[in-house]
C-alpha cells in the first residue's frame, strides 16, 4: 500500500541529524574503511564503523596447509609489519613444539623487528601527516622507508612480504655487507627524526589540529581493548617486549614513550619516542650480535643445510619428509602476543597433533583499536575524525583478515 | 626446553590463584582446569561465565583487568561443538588466564561479555559471524566480516575451504 502513504513532511525541528557516509574509497581511511557518521551540522553524534571490505578468509586458509606454509600467509595480514607477524606466529609455533632457538637467531628477529617498526611508523606518520595537511613529511618518510625495504629485499629478497623467519630459526644468514648497511642506516636515521620534529611538533596548525583531539582516557581506552601506542597515549604504562619479554627482547634497554593526554598529540609523540628507542635497539642488536647458528638443533623440523642434503642421507630423508608431509606438532594450544606497531599482536594457535594446525587465530590490535574510534569522536567536527583514524594507526588488512 | 606434560587434574591445579578464587566463588561452575605450556586454562560453565569474569576482574589481587581476545574452535563433529575461548589479562600482574566455555551444536548461545568489557564487541560479533555462536545481551549481534546476506558460517569444520558449499 506504498502508494497510499502521504508524503513525509519535512519538519526542521524534528529532522536535525542527517547519516553522512564517509569511505570505504576515501583517501583518509587508510584502505576500506567506511564510516557512518551521524552528524547534527558538522558534528558527529554517531560514528559507527563498517568493516570486512577486505575480509580474505585466512585463519581458514591456515587450517589448510603445513606449519611452515602458514609463515606467507601472516606477511598479508598486516602488509606495513610482516615481520612481526612472522615473528608471533612462529613464537607459537615453537611454543608448541618446545623448540630452543639459538641467540644469533633471536637477536637477528630483534633487529630486524625493529626496523619494522620503524618502517611502519614511517608509514604512519606520512601518511598521518598527509591526512591532516603536512605534505612535506609524507615525502620525507618514504624517503627513509625506502633505505629499510632495501634492507628487507637485502635480507629476504622481498621488500614487503618478508617471510624471513622460520619455524626453528630464521630462512637464511644475511648477506655479506648487510650489518654495515644497517648501522649506516642507524647512524643517519636520528637526524632524520629530527627532521620530522622540526616539521611538525611545533608547528601551530599542526598543534592545533592535534592538542586536545580525539581524547580517550585510560579507563576507557582499557575497557574496549585498546592496546601499543594508542593506550600508553593516555597513560598506561605498559608494553609487552618490557613486561612480558619474547625472543631475547630482555636483553635489550629501552625506555616506553607514555604521555597521559590521551589525544592525538599524545599518540604522535609516543610515537615519535618509539621510533628513537627502535633505532637505539638496532644499535644495541648490531653491537651485541652473537656467533652461532642461526637454525634451531631439531632435524626434523628444521630443513637441513644444502651442503649436508649432499653429502649424508639421513638429511636428505629429512628435507623430503618435512617438504611433502610437514612436521607434526604435539597436541595443545598455545597463545602467543607480541607487540607490533599498532598494539598487541597475538596469535592463537591450536594443534591436534597433526602436520597442519586445527586453528589459527590471529587476535588484530587494530580490530580493538577500532572501537576506540566512536569515543573518541562523537561529539567533535567531521575535520577531527580524520585526525583520530590517523592517530589510531589502522591497517585494514589486519582488521578484517 | 623440552616439552612438559600437561597437569589436567582440577586436584593438583586448585592452589593456583585463578583456580581457588572460582572454586571458592562457585565449585560448580568450574568445569576442568589444564596447565600447558606454562598457560593456565580454565573451563567454566556457561552460565557462569560472567560470574566467573567478574570475579576475576574484582578480586584484589588477581585483578583481571582486560579481555584480550574471544575466539572460538569448533570441534566437529564432536559433542560439545564449539569452545569459546577467552584471553583475560591483568595489566598488573602482567599474565594472561584463559577461559573456555563449551557449548553444544544445536544450543550455541553463552553471554555476552560487551557490558562488562565493551571491547569484546567486535569479537563477539566476529565469533558470531564466523562460528555462529550467539551472545545473549550483545548490542548488536550483525555479521561483520561477511556480507549480511551470506548464508552459513565460514569458520566451521564443516564448511569447505574452497568449492561450492
Amino acid at each position: 500500500m506504498a502508494h497510499m502513504t502521504p508524503t513525509p513532511v519535512l519538519d526542521p525541528s524534528q529532522d536535525k541529524t542527517m547519516v553522512l557516509n564517509m569511505g570505504p574509497q576515501h583517501p583518509s581511511t587508510h584502505g576500506v574503511l567506511r564510516l557512518l557518521l551521524e552528524v547534527d551540522g558538522e558534528t558527529i553524534v554517531r560514528i559507527m564503523p563498517d568493516i570486512g571490505y577486505l575480509h580474505t578468509g585466512i585463519e581458514k586458509t591456515c587450517e589448510a596447509k603445513f606449519y611452515q606454509q602458514v609463515v606467507p600467509l601472516t606477511d598479508r595480514i598486516d602488509y606495513l609489519c610482516p615481520l612481526t607477524n612472522n615473528l608471533c606466529y612462529v613464537l607459537a609455533v615453537e611454543k608448541l613444539l618446545g623448540l630452543e632457538i639459538p641467540p644469533k637467531a633471536q637477536w637477528l628477529r630483534v633487529l630486524m623487528n625493529e626496523l619494522t617498526r620503524i618502517n611502519s611508523h614511517l608509514v604512519w606518520l606520512g601518511t598521518h601527516a598527509m591526512d591532516i595537511g603536512a605534505m612535506t613529511v609524507f615525502l620525507y618518510c618514504f624517503r627513509e622507508r625506502e633505505d629499510i625495504l632495501r634492507l628487507f629485499e637485502m635480507v629476504s629478497g622481498q621488500r614487503m612480504m618478508t617471510s624471513y623467519f622460520r619455524v626453528g630459526g630464521i630462512a637464511l644468514e644475511p648477506p655479506i655487507g648487510f650489518f654495515d648497511k644497517v648501522r649506516d642506516f642507524a647512524n643517519r636515521f636520528p637526524a632524520c627524526v629530527d627532521e620530522y620534529e622540526n616539521l611538525l611538533t611545533e608547528n601551530p596548525i599542526w598543534v592545533m589540529r592535534t592538542k586536545g583531539v580525539a581524547t580517550i582516557t585510560e579507563k576507557d581506552a582499557l575497557a574496549l581493548g585498546a592496546s601499543g601506542p594508542t593506550l600508553r597515549g593516555s597513560g598506561v604504562d605498559f608494553d609487552l617486549r618490557r613486561d612480558m619479554p619474547y625472543s631475547g627482547y630482555e636483553n635489550f634497554k629501552f625506555k616506553v614513550p607514555v604521555a597521559t593526554e590521551g589525544d592525538v598529540f599524545a599518540r604522535y609523540l609516543c610515537r615519535v619516542q618509539e621510533m628513537r628507542e627502535s633505532i637505539a635497539m638496532v644499535r644495541q642488536a648490531l653491537d651485541g650480535m652473537p656467533e652461532g647458528p642461526i637454525k634451531a638443533d631439531a632435524p626434523k623440523v628444521v630443513l637441513p643445510d644444502r651442503e649436508k642434503m649432499k653429502t649424508q642421507m639421513e638429511a636428505l630423508i629429512y628435507h623430503f619428509k618435512i617438504i611433502t608431509e610437514g612436521f607434526a606438532v604435539p597436541e595443545g594450544e598455545v597463545y602467543q602476543a607480541v607487540e607490533s606497531p599498532r598494539g598487541e599482536m597475538g596469535y592463537y594457535v591450536v594443534s591436534d597433533g597433526t602436520a597442519k594446525p586445527y586453528r589459527v587465530h590471529m587476535r588484530s590490535a587494530c580490530l580493538a583499536n577500532m572501537q576506540t574510534l566512536p569515543k573518541m569522536c562523537e561529539g567533535r567536527l567531521i575535520a577531527d575524525v580524520v585526525a583520530a583514524i590517523g592517530s589510531i594507526d589502522i591497517v585494514l588488512g589486519e582488521i578484517d583478515r | 626446553m623440552a616439552l612438559q606434560p600437561a597437569i589436567t587434574d582440577l586436584e593438583q591445579l586448585q592452589d593456583r590463584p585463578e583456580v581457588a578464587v572460582l572454586l571458592a566463588r562457585n565449585t560448580a561452575a568450574v568445569k576442568g582446569a589444564k596447565f600447558d605450556r606454562n598457560e593456565l586454562t580454565i573451563w567454566v560453565d556457561r552460565l557462569a561465565l560472567r560470574d566467573a569474569c567478574l570475579t576475576l576482574k574484582n578480586d584484589g589481587q588477581l585483578q583481571y583487568n582486560a579481555l584480550a581476545d574471544v575466539t572460538c574452535v569448533d570441534w566437529y563433529p564432536r559433542e560439545p561443538r564449539f569452545e569459546v575461548v577467552y584471553q583475560l589479562f591483568s595489566t598488573t600482574n602482567k599474565r594472561y588466564l584463559r577461559l573456555k566455555v563449551r557449548l553444544s551444536g544445536d544450543d550455541a548461545n553463552v553471554d555476552s561479555l560487551t557490558p562488562m568489557w565493551p571491547g569484546a564487541n567486535f569479537f563477539e560479533r566476529e565469533v558470531f559471524d564466523l562460528f555462529g555462536v550467539r551472545f545473549d545481551e550483545h548490542p548488536n549481534l550483525t555479521r561483520i566480516m561477511m556480507p549480511d546476506d551470506w548464508q552459513g558460517h565460514p569458520l566451521r569444520k564443516d564448511y569447505p575451504v574452497e568449492g561450492y558449499r
